[in-house]
């Protein structure tokens, strides 16, 4: 198995997938000649050619206008948002077409539509270059939301939500690109939609995490593992629909159960988590369910001390987990 | 095969213990977590719980004995074959949480404790806690599940009496993996829940750790120490000037308040030189005479008493005491208090008359042989040469343990304070 990067993970899905379908193509900004801003689509436009690698005007109304319509007539289309800051243009397409086509066509139509967006911050980018935008997205049904946080996971979901018969929001943590890096298998694999995955098995606390944060959570684990304390670490991989039964699975398993997420607290995923956990877990929980998340301040500021308050750290995740298996 | 007891740690700053009683005799069959025996240490008194359920072997240490932390105290032969698995794996050290066991005073319970207990059948009231505050974790539930549930009770054992055990520090370091189940050790006549009727409207309040810590020391030192008291006038007119004209200066540059505490202090702390047997605590066949003069004082906070020592005060100055006082205060009220900082006392002053006081009859705080407390400085019409004057006095009021101390030499030691006192003035030396 070969060690790459999580953006290498990302781009091998997008080759692998268009060899492997004609109707797979993809558009974005700067995505063609320039190999996309981080280089996802760097050397498709070599391979497949200026009819499957689309540099589009900057206007993410129409690109996600653009893919939608191609879409519910068959192709399947890869459109990226450069960030995912830029998308609110677009969420009239995504939520009143993609999200409903199905479902108001009676299913005579369908929209195999996958739209990527890196999203997060840490990497000075400020107002505009850093948000996490993933909440407002996951309350919407007909839509699924995917953030992965591995190479391996985001090679397989990224497949398998270009196979979906429906429409896909990925969301890539733009830090994880080249920070991230993990063993991902030759050949072709997918992971299933929906489903979370326990990153690290543990029988003190248990910490539910999705994208940069799940990183965090995992090194702190690791050195509160030298303290004794031992911590169940799940990833969520998918945001929606969440994956109910491995949270509560994994919220019973040590009934401390503390969120991460670098997105603002209040509405956030977190939330929803929580509630899964309160409604169904009430007498296996040993603590108050606790989450550790962004600020809630309209966005991350371009200073560095103030992008340093806004982010969660490895160490303020570690002071969490460790406050709760004392509680 | 016979397991090994060790005396346990009580306590961070605590080295060394006393068997003040065993509760066992060779011979007696034990069950895991009965107590064995009281080990009382200079702040802690506690009983020893068995760590496995076995016939006592041999005793090592005698009563009265002081042996050092981790001293093999006894052995036990462990119980038939079928209990040599579940034992043997058990360490025979005593976990050293056995005196922080502030469980069951005002317990409150996840819904997975509760939920576990009542399934298996676990009487929650005889667990200690390893989570924040005593709190009863799951994990210690699980692990008496694991061990097979708890001891039977013994029927001496009133269920509904905690743990009675004095333990002075509200400072507490939380740990995982810790033995959780020790049980419910004798009643105290402070722990006995009493028959007291609770009538519709009438308001139960639950007793905290602290509050029986401290119910239970003023009934111990009031049951053992007989309290005989006296008081005398002091005029303290000069004094009241001198503090009025360096106050200001003293807040300016040192950034705290004087108050009188400090000149008290002193002062008592001077005459305890003077007369070193009320620096004494009473030790069933001799007196010990203390060294070092180390005076406790009391912080009160809204719902507890705590007692900090000033250490060393005869080698400190006016200033030293009052910085000591501030720094001791602010964290007694900020919960910051160590063992350390309430180990050691050996007088104790009480300051009375901050709350508008003229006359006390405080406890000893045991086992100190005598406390002073300082009433309120009032103005008084007095005499003084046949003439009539307005002078500030301040009455000082002296419980002493008559088993240590006599009238005489109280009233020679009240004297000398009061001297000292009198004697303050323009002239005296705050640093």
């Amino acid at each position: 198995m070969a060690v790459i990067s999580f953006i290498e993970a990302i781009t091998q899905a997008m080759q692998e997938e268009m060899r492997r379908d004609p109707s797979v193509f993809v558009m974005g900004e700067d995505v063609g000649v320039r190999g996309g801003v981080f280089r996802a689509t760097n050397g498709l436009i070599e391979e497949f050619g200026e009819g499957r690698v689309i540099d589009t005007p900057l206007a993410e109304s129409a690109i996600a206008g653009v893919a939608i319509g191609a879409a519910a007539y068959g192709m399947r289309p890869i459109a990226e948002i450069q960030f995912a800051d830029f998308i609110m243009t677009a969420v009239n397409q995504i939520v009143n077409e993609a999200a409903k086509m199905r479902y108001r066509s009676n299913n005579d139509w369908n929209c195999p539509v996958t739209i990527r967006a890196p999203f997060g911050g840490g990497v000075h980018g400020a107002l505009y270059h850093s948000q996490s935008v993933e909440a407002m997205f996951t309350n919407i049904p007909g839509l699924k939301v995917v953030a992965p946080s591995t190479p391996y996971d985001a090679k397989g979901l990224l497949k398998a939500a270009i196979r979906d018969n429906d429409p896909v929001l990925f969301f890539e943590h733009k830090r994880c690109y080249r920070l991230i890096k993990g063993e991902v298998p030759d050949g072709d694999y997918v992971v299933p939609i929906g489903r979370a995955d326990v990153k690290r098995e543990g029988d003190d606390i248990t910490v539910i995490s999705y994208g940069l944060t799940l990183h965090f959570a995992l090194q702190a684990a690791e050195k509160l593992a030298e303290e004794g304390i031992s911590a169940h670490v799940l990833d969520l991989r998918t945001l929606y629909p969440l994956d109910k039964e491995a949270i509560i699975t994994a919220a019973s398993k040590t009934g401390k159960v503390l969120i991460v997420h670098e997105d603002n607290k209040e509405g956030g995923v977190g939330g929803e988590v929580a509630a899964i956990i309160a409604e169904h877990c009430l007498f296996d929980l040993d603590a108050p369910i606790k989450r550790l998340c962004g600020p809630d301040i309209p966005a991350m500021p371009y200073s560095p001390p103030l992008e340093k308050f806004f982010m969660l750290t490895p160490e303020k995740v570690l002071e969490a987990m460790r406050e709760l298996a004392y509680f | 095969m016979a397991t090994k007891v060790l005396m346990p740690q009580l306590g961070e700053s605590v080295t060394e213990g006393t068997i003040s009683k065993w509760l066992v005799n060779v011979g007696d069959v034990v069950d895991k977590y009965d107590p064995l025996c009281e080990v009382t240490t200079d702040k802690v008194t506690a009983e020893v719980p068995s760590t496995v359920s076995g016939r006592v072997a041999e005793i090592v240490v005698q009563e009265g004995e002081t042996v050092a932390v981790g001293t093999l105290i006894l052995y036990i032969t462990e119980a038939g074959e079928q209990d040599e698995g579940a034992a043997s794996g058990i360490d025979a050290k005593i976990p050293s949480r056995t005196e922080e066991s502030q469980h069951a005073d005002k317990q409150r319970y996840s819904p997975a404790v509760r939920r576990l207990a009542k399934e298996h059948n676990i009487d929650l009231s005889r667990l200690v806690g390893t989570g924040a505050g005593g709190r009863i974790t799951r994990k210690d539930v699980q692990k008496v599940m694991e061990q097979g549930g708890l001891p039977a009770a013994a029927s001496r054992m009133p269920v509904s009496s905690s743990q009675v055990i004095e333990q002075q520090s509200p400072a507490f370091t939380p740990g995982l993996g810790a033995p959780p189940a020790v049980p419910a050790s004798s009643a105290q006549a402070a722990g006995v829940s009493s028959d007291v009727t609770v009538a519709a409207g009438d308001h139960v309040i639950p007793v905290s750790a602290i509050r029986r810590t401290i119910a239970n020391r003023m009934v111990q030192s009031k049951h053992e120490a007989p309290h005989a008291w006296t008081m005398v006038e002091v005029d303290v007119t000069n004094l009241v000037r001198f503090r009025d004209l360096i106050k200001e200066d003293f807040k300016r540059k040192e950034g705290m308040n004087l108050t009188y505490l400090p000149f008290f202090i002193k002062a008592v702390v001077e005459a305890l030189k003077e007369y070193p047997l009320l620096n004494s605590t009473w030790a069933g066949d001799k007196i010990v005479v203390k060294r070092n003069i180390n005076i406790s004082i009391a912080v009160a906070t809204e719902d507890a008493l705590y007692v900090p020592v000033i250490k060393d005060a005869d080698q400190k100055s006016i200033y030293g005491i009052a910085k000591a006082i501030d720094d001791l205060a602010a964290r007694a009220r900020a919960g910051k208090l160590t063992v350390d900082d309430m180990t050691g006392g050996t007088f104790t002053v009480n300051n009375t008359g901050s709350f508008g006081s003229v006359l006390s009859m405080p406890i000893i705080n045991s086992p100190q042989a005598a406390i002073l407390s300082v009433e309120s400085i009032v103005k008084r019409p007095v005499v003084i040469d046949d003439m009539i004057a307005i002078r500030s006095m301040v009455n000082l009021c002296l419980s002493l343990d008559h088993r240590v101390l006599d009238g005489l030499i109280c009233g020679r030691f009240l004297q000398s304070v009061k001297q000292k006192l009198e004697a303050m003035g323009p002239d005296t030396t705050i640093y």
